[in-house]
């Protein structure tokens, strides 16, 4: 078997006034999957995501990430070969849109001229046009925002995305849009993608595989129709009748 | 052009560039120390709260104690680095104006460096450790940028503070645009001081200006007004400071030392003109305080300055007793050589004693002619002093001669410690025997029958550096037994009047042609 994108082992985690955050994790991502990490706010989903980038430390057990342990890397080389995108985008707002982008790529030591033509290159990417290159950050729109927040994140050719609600804050359009886009590109790059999301059609409509998380436990793990089966938690099928419960109801009232 | 106006402005390039330089210095060592200190401090809580307490608590101790005590400290530091280096240094001037100025600097850049860097949107910092930056790259490209304008406002702040507390320089020996508010205070030549304050008032809002064009450029991203601000800065520093060059240029130069009143202002121009003229080099430190000026003659900080028999004799030799004019003047002139190597050149041919002094009307209306008069009727008089006379030890000795108890004491600048007089505010004052006031307000000075005020002859001082310098001995023993009293206080008299005042190099002139 080819060596795991992704490989948590007995990882756990305890936030500092004590509360367990984490217990118990063991979760495997091949490479090229499309998970979906889903759970109510609280559930431990986000820490779970950030152990895997370095930017939480679990108390105990191992994270590797293509076969390399994260507490044995150091953690800005890490980092910089993992595309990570979320809600709040984090776009440096004294940097223009191309810098954004090219940001990892500097860190890399690439020359000036080679970090342009990539910016250049993912603008077209992720449908900007060209000329948004040398704008602040503040003269895009939301939607326009998060697309170079994707660029950003995807400039240094990383194997491995993780993202953190990364549609959250945008309109229900342009979120089913960009969501569709990012599925296309996960294919087309052969991207492994680790997906925090807490709307659970998003996370049907994306993802190959959806882990389900409460109070910091894996509850659930599979295909979306297998987590229907009557094997699966009560739990875990409620939350994924509520897609379909909802698209029934959508149906009635527009019509079919 | 009016000739006070005059003067002050031929003074301006001097006291200008040492301002600028003392600021400049100042502000370039508290943003060395406060920026690495915010960082640390935004890093870490647990630090915030103590660095950002002491910076407030440096600021509550008032600017002029501040420069006041790195005096004393310094000076203990220089006797330390002697003792273990073989190798002191100037515990007075520039120096300790530096360090107290440097930590009054602190605060602004500090708390605003602490509140740029932690004020910097949380998900921007998430995003630098998430591209995958170090800390140090994290700091230098993301942090500090995005902090750079709250930062530039704190030393937008400091600048302003440093440029005004620099004109408090000046009491502890550092030149700056203080010598015009000090000197004016002393002299009342309110030209003098509104002209320091207008000064140092310009200057800080040039600077002022200049740092929110930078901040400006900052904040909007525009590159041309960072440019056009820090060039305005760096060329206006660099022109200011320009005379000190030449200056460094001159060679050797003979230090003129003066305390803080009008009669030293005249003499300190007598000896510096007299130096000048024979072909020397001169600076002058002027507004020493009476304890530093001995302490730095002796240290060699200064070479020569006039002190008085009487001052040294108690405050220096740490004397009660009186043994009269002339022994007081011999052992004085042995002690000194032998203790400090100083140098008593002569005396300049006049006291300027200590001598109470009260209107004529009010010493008629009370029947006082002597101390041991006013002794009687000191329980229901108030004393008007300047700001040292209490805690000398002539008070101590005259208190103790005559029982002497007041009402009431205040002390004032001298200046105004006359003004009291005329006013009420006081009915006796510690008036000095040559000033010219005494005579032009026909002031009754109080006899001392028990000779518990020691005399106060007038004496030329060399430091010990220069105590073997022919040039400097000859130019200046000619002053020696050349100046009585009497026109010593119509010299004084020409710088304190109200009208028609001369400065002290003028009145200065009016002595030499005698």
């Amino acid at each position: 078997m080819a060596v795991p994108a992704i490989r948590l082992s007995d990882v756990a985690l305890r936030y500092p006034n004590g509360v367990s955050a984490l217990e118990d994790i063991d979760l495997e991502v091949a490479p090229g999957e499309f998970v979906a990490l889903v759970g109510g706010s609280g559930s431990g989903k986000t820490s779970l995501l950030k152990t895997v980038n370095g930017l939480v430390r679990p108390a105990t057990g191992q994270v590797a990430v293509f076969g390399e342990g994260v507490a044995s890397t150091p953690p800005h080389v890490l980092r910089r070969r993992i595309g990570y995108v979320f809600q709040d985008i984090g776009l440096f707002p004294h940097l223009t849109v191309a810098e954004n982008i090219a940001i990892t790529p500097k860190l890399l030591g690439w020359d000036p001229a080679r970090r342009a033509a990539r910016a250049a290159e993912l603008l077209e990417l992720v449908a900007l046009p060209a000329d948004v290159g040398g704008r602040p950050p503040a003269a895009l729109s939301g939607g326009q925002r998060q697309r170079v927040g994707v660029a950003r994140a995807l400039a240094a050719e990383p194997r491995l995305m993780l993202m953190d609600e990364p549609f959250g804050a945008l309109d229900p359009v342009t979120r089913d849009a960009l969501g569709g886009e990012y599925r296309a590109l996960h294919e087309r790059l052969g991207l492994t993608t680790l997906m925090v999301t807490h709307d659970m059609t998003e996370a049907v409509l994306l993802a190959d595989r959806i882990v389900v998380l409460q109070s910091g436990r894996i509850l659930g793990d599979g295909r979306p129709a297998a987590l229907l089966d009557a094997s699966a938690h009560p739990h875990v099928r409620d939350l994924l009748e509520a897609p379909r419960r909802q698209a029934e109801r959508l149906r009635q009232r527009l019509g079919a | 052009m009016d000739p006070q106006l005059a003067a002050a402005f031929e003074r301006l390039p001097e006291y200008l560039a040492w301002h600028v330089l003392l600021s400049v210095s100042a502000l370039a060592l508290g943003l060395a120390i406060s920026l690495p200190l915010a960082v640390a401090a935004a890093r870490r809580p647990r630090l915030r709260w103590p660095a950002l307490a002491s910076a407030s608590l440096i600021q509550t101790i008032p600017s002029l104690a501040l420069l006041a005590l790195f005096y004393p400290l310094l000076l203990a530091l220089a006797a330390l680095s002697e003792s273990l280096f073989g190798r002191g240094f100037s515990a007075l001037g520039f120096l300790p104006s530096l360090l107290a100025l440097t930590l009054y600097s602190v605060l602004p850049i500090l708390r605003n460096g602490v509140a740029g860097i932690t004020g910097v949107d949380p998900a921007i910092v998430e995003a630098a450790d998430g591209v995958g930056m170090t800390p140090r790259q994290k700091l230098l490209q993301v942090e500090l940028p995005l902090a750079a304008p709250v930062i530039m406002a704190g030393v937008r702040t400091a600048a302003v503070w440093t440029i005004g507390a620099a004109t408090l320089a000046t009491p502890v020996g550092q030149t700056s645009l203080g010598n015009y508010i000090f000197a004016g205070l002393q002299t009342e030549n309110w030209v003098s001081v509104l002209f320091g304050c207008a000064a140092s008032a310009v200057l800080a809002l040039t600077a002022d200006q200049l740092i929110g064009l930078v901040e400006t450029g900052v904040r909007r991203r525009r590159r041309a007004f960072v440019v056009a601000g820090a060039v305005g800065l760096v060329a206006g520093a660099a022109v200011a400071m320009a005379p000190l060059v030449t200056r460094l240029e001159g060679g050797r130069s003979y230090v003129v030392g003066a305390k803080n009143f009008s009669e030293q202002y005249i003499l300190a121009e007598l000896m510096a003109v007299r130096l000048e003229r024979a072909g020397a080099a001169v600076r002058r430190k002027e507004d020493l305080g009476s304890a530093v000026a001995y302490r730095a003659l002796a240290a060699g900080e200064i070479d020569v300055y006039v002190d008085y028999s009487g001052t040294l004799w108690t405050a220096v030799l740490g004397r009660s007793d009186n043994p009269g004019r002339k022994a007081v003047l011999d052992q004085l002139t042995a002690e000194l050589a032998r203790r400090d190597g100083v140098r008593v050149l002569g005396s300049l041919g006049f006291e300027n004693a200590y001598a109470f002094a009260m209107r004529p009307d009010r010493a008629r209306a009370l029947g006082v002619a002597s101390l041991d008069d006013l002794a009687r009727v000191a329980p229901r008089l108030t004393l008007g002093t300047d700001v040292e006379f209490l805690s000398r030890p002539e008070w101590k000795a005259v208190e103790a001669a005559y029982g002497l108890r007041f009402r009431n004491s205040r002390s004032f600048q001298p200046t105004f410690m006359y003004r009291a007089l005329g006013s009420g505010d006081a009915d006796v004052i510690s008036a000095f025997s040559s000033d010219g006031r005494i005579a032009a307000d026909r002031l009754v000075v109080l006899s001392d029958p028990r000779g518990a005020i020691p005399p106060y002859d007038a004496v030329i001082l060399v430091s010990p550096k220069a105590a073997g310098d022919r040039r400097l001995v000859e130019t200046l023993t000619p002053l020696v037994g050349s100046i009585s009293v009497e026109a010593m206080r119509a010299a004084n008299l020409l710088v304190d009047r109200d009208t028609a005042k001369m400065t002290p190099a003028q009145a200065a002139g009016t002595l030499e042609r005698r």
